[in-house]
């Protein structure tokens, strides 16, 4: 294993083009773009069919028909239709986000417990406070799940946006291949685990300080 | 379209063959491995929480990275199919060793506790009750990591061996749609229907689950 | 009870995959592995190619014209950049593929392609000193691929560009497109930096030669782009190509590159006989029905063999 790309001082530059830091700017402006994209999209729909329970076959299969769709070939797809750009790959990437995000805020709403819901409604709240202060509260740690292994699946597949001239932390995937530097390619990999796990602490942490504490039972 | 079909079938009809041995392959083998790794995860609780991080870590490793790097680590050849199925095993185990541990962790005690008191060993216990019990969230996880490795597959074909990827970067170099068209459109109807064999299979050995829907 | 029938359908599910594995068993994707390895005695003739449109189509002439002369082949195509393909054909991976004499001299020759080299014969020579061990070179091609640097004739205008020369006083302002393999070759980025003295304001990795650097260069993402000469999308966007006045490129005939355990009178006969009949011209000919009208690879490796008297 060498590490010389990863450790060498020049590659952590942020003012030359294509040091990691700028790739990693660049790989986390994907995977924030896809994410908020998806969630706009997806938040809404997976809220209303849990709420509703209209459309659940939907929701259910719908993570696992997201799941099938092969990202590099959605991508070269659009690269395709649509020429070089960000524009494909953030279609791609918002593909991947939506099924969990859908999936989860849909399973977050099926899942709480209705006798909170109806006690809500005999204590005299109505349809929407019901939704934003018992119901949405209740489900977020499920819907969170769900962000975060969408968080997760997206930062290692916006590695592909390499292959179609993009920039990103794929570069160092395509490149290091291309050139024949392992080293190169290690480092592409240990920053995008690392990104991933960084992230994802992030995110964990996100969610202790946003869930309720009285469904986390922290101050129990 | 069907010109290309008809000109292009054995190239097609070669890589939907390949896929299904890069995709399929290693959900078996990792579904074996998983389910000893999984089961040391339940036994010994304290193995749980970095059973489940290092899956997390495992799972986020860019396929293509892994696609690159095994023949480094391994010495296989760098063409060598070989590496994707190790990759995509590394993937399955990482996925299904967690949802093993989940499955056996979510059997409800009374049940582990009544097979004791009927005088189930601890290997037979877990053969015989536990597992079976824990099959629907074992299944699927399965499912997931069935569905996938089949559409990470492709990602193969940027180093020269992917299936179906092979048209995404054929179609893609001469900005030509149909090969990518057919290529995601068999990658999507292959996932359905591994899907479905599986779901059929969980139908198939755990009729019970079928008895109880609404009282869950 | 239960038991039974647990164990029962897992069998079947064990079956099931099992069944499935064996549908495909007669090309086993593992096979490759001991196939490869063992190619000296065994008559399978593994073919790679790089991953653009003309390598796969010359690979696809190779592997026929050997199946004409029942030589068993396997196709391997669409591997990736030289750098990546040579590791391939080194490993035994595969075993043949065609390759351009000039490009490959500065690969492997250490320091690049030595000094005075340009022509055909002077690079076949030179070739022939730093092939890896094990494998060697067939007859050469009279058909030339070349990189070139292109630009709209737009940017040609603007700039009053002919020759590769002519970048040099307004390259700072210029942003060039090429494989991603360019960063790191002397037929890339440093030789321009080294022999012509020019540095571009970004280089932008996209393919080799492929449809992405076309369509970056028509929409003006870059102005400059590598792309091969027997590219049709010149002609047919009407491209100029930058003259090459010190010669960064070499000849580039296409040449097979083979494993000598591959190699038998039959495989270099038949190759031999493709070199002979292959100019620049038809190369081109043929590719444009790949490339412009989409026609598939084998058929138009087809019609090339048929129509060359060599099927």
């Amino acid at each position: 294993m060498n590490l010389s790309y990863l450790f060498d001082a020049a590659h952590w530059s942020l003012s030359t083009d294509g040091s990691i830091p700028q790739l990693i700017l660049s790989h986390l402006w994907y995977v924030v773009l896809a994410l908020i994209i998806g969630t706009v999209i997806a938040l809404p729909v997976g809220l209303y069919i849990g709420h509703t329970g209209r459309g659940s076959f939907l929701a259910i299969n719908a993570g696992n028909a997201g799941r099938s769709l092969p990202t590099l070939g959605l991508l070269m797809l659009m690269v395709t239709l649509l020429g070089l750009g960000l524009t494909p790959v953030l279609i791609a990437l918002t593909v991947l986000v939506i099924p969990p995000i859908l999936t989860s805020a849909y399973a977050g709403m099926r899942t709480l417990d209705r006798r909170v819901v109806d006690a809500a409604r005999g204590m005299g709240m109505r349809p929407s406070q019901v939704l934003l202060r018992v119901e949405l509260p209740m489900a977020l740690p499920v819907m969170m799940s769900g962000f975060r292994s969408a968080a997760l699946q997206v930062v290692a597949t916006a590695t592909v946006a390499a292959a179609v001239g993009l920039n990103g932390l794929g570069r160092l995937l395509i490149d290091g291949l291309a050139v024949n530097d392992y080293s190169r390619v290690l480092a592409g990999a240990i920053v995008v685990a690392v990104l991933a796990v960084v992230l994802d602490l992030i995110l964990a942490l996100a969610q202790r300080w946003i869930v309720s504490p009285g469904l986390s039972g922290r101050f129990r | 379209m069907s010109t290309y079909l008809s000109n292009n079938w054995d190239t097609i009809l070669t890589a939907l063959r390949q896929h299904i041995w890069l995709a399929l392959l290693p959900v078996v083998i990792g579904f074996v491995i998983a389910l000893p790794i999984g089961y040391l995860g339940v036994r010994f609780p304290w193995l749980y929480h970095p059973l489940v991080n290092t899956a997390g870590v495992l799972y986020s490793i860019p396929s293509l990275a892994l696609f690159v790097f095994l023949p480094v680590l391994l010495g296989t050849k760098i063409l060598s199919p070989l590496n994707i199925v190790v990759a995509l095993t590394i993937y399955t185990v990482a996925l299904l060793s967690r949802t093993v541990a989940d499955g056996l962790r979510s059997v409800d005690d009374i049940i582990v506790q009544s097979a004791t008191a009927m005088g189930y060993r601890r290997l037979r216990r877990l053969t015989d009750v536990e597992l079976p019990v824990a099959l629907p969230v074992i299944l699927a996880g399965l499912r997931v990591a069935t569905v996938s490795n089949i559409s990470l597959v492709s990602v193969g074909a940027l180093i020269g061996v992917g299936g179906l990827g092979q048209l995404f970067t054929r179609g893609f170099q001469l900005f030509y749609l149909e090969p990518i068209i057919v290529g995601i459109v068999l990658s999507v109807a292959l996932a359905g229907l591994a899907d479905l064999a599986i779901v059929l299979l969980q139908r198939l050995v755990t009729p019970w689950t079928r008895f109880q829907g609404s009282a869950a | 009870m239960l038991r039974t029938r647990f164990a029962g359908a897992l069998a079947a599910g064990v079956t099931l995959a099992l069944t499935l594995s064996a549908c495909g068993a007669n090309d086993d994707p593992l096979s490759n592995d001991a196939g490869a390895g063992s190619s000296t005695g065994t008559s399978t003739v593994t073919i790679g190619s790089a991953n653009f449109a003309e390598s796969e189509l010359l690979g696809e002439i190779y592997a026929q014209a050997l199946e004409a002369k029942q030589v068993q082949v396997k196709r391997q195509f669409n591997i990736g950049a030289r750098e990546l393909y040579l590791k391939a054909l080194q490993d035994g991976s595969i075993d043949l593929l065609p390759e351009y004499n000039g490009a490959l001299l500065s690969a492997l020759a250490k320091g690049g392609a030595p000094e005075g080299v340009s022509s055909p014969d002077q690079v076949l020579t030179e070739l022939k000193k730093v092939l890896p061990a094990g494998t060697a070179v067939l007859e050469q091609s009279a058909a030339e691929d070349k990189d070139t640097l292109t630009v709209t004739s737009e940017t040609a205008t603007k700039y009053n560009l002919k020759t590769i020369e002519d970048l040099k006083p307004v390259a700072d302002k210029l942003t060039i497109g090429a494989g991603p393999e360019w960063q790191e070759r002397y037929q890339g980025l440093k030789g321009l930096e080294s022999l012509y003295g020019i540095k571009f304001k970004t280089f932008k990795p996209l393919d080799a030669g492929g449809p992405l650097t076309v369509n970056a260069l028509v929409k003006g993402q870059i102005d400059v782009g590598n792309i091969f000469s027997t590219d049709s999308s010149i002609a047919t966007n009407k491209f100029v190509v930058l003259d090459d006045p010190k010669n960064l490129y070499l000849a580039e005939n296409i040449i097979p590159l083979i494993r000598t355990t591959a190699n038998n009178p039959t495989v270099s006969g038949a190759l031999n006989a493709v070199s002979a009949k292959l100019t620049t011209e038809n190369l081109t000919t043929y590719l444009a029905k790949v490339q412009v009208d989409k026609q598939d690879t084998a058929a138009v490796a087809k019609a090339f063999l048929t129509e060359n008297g060599l099927v």
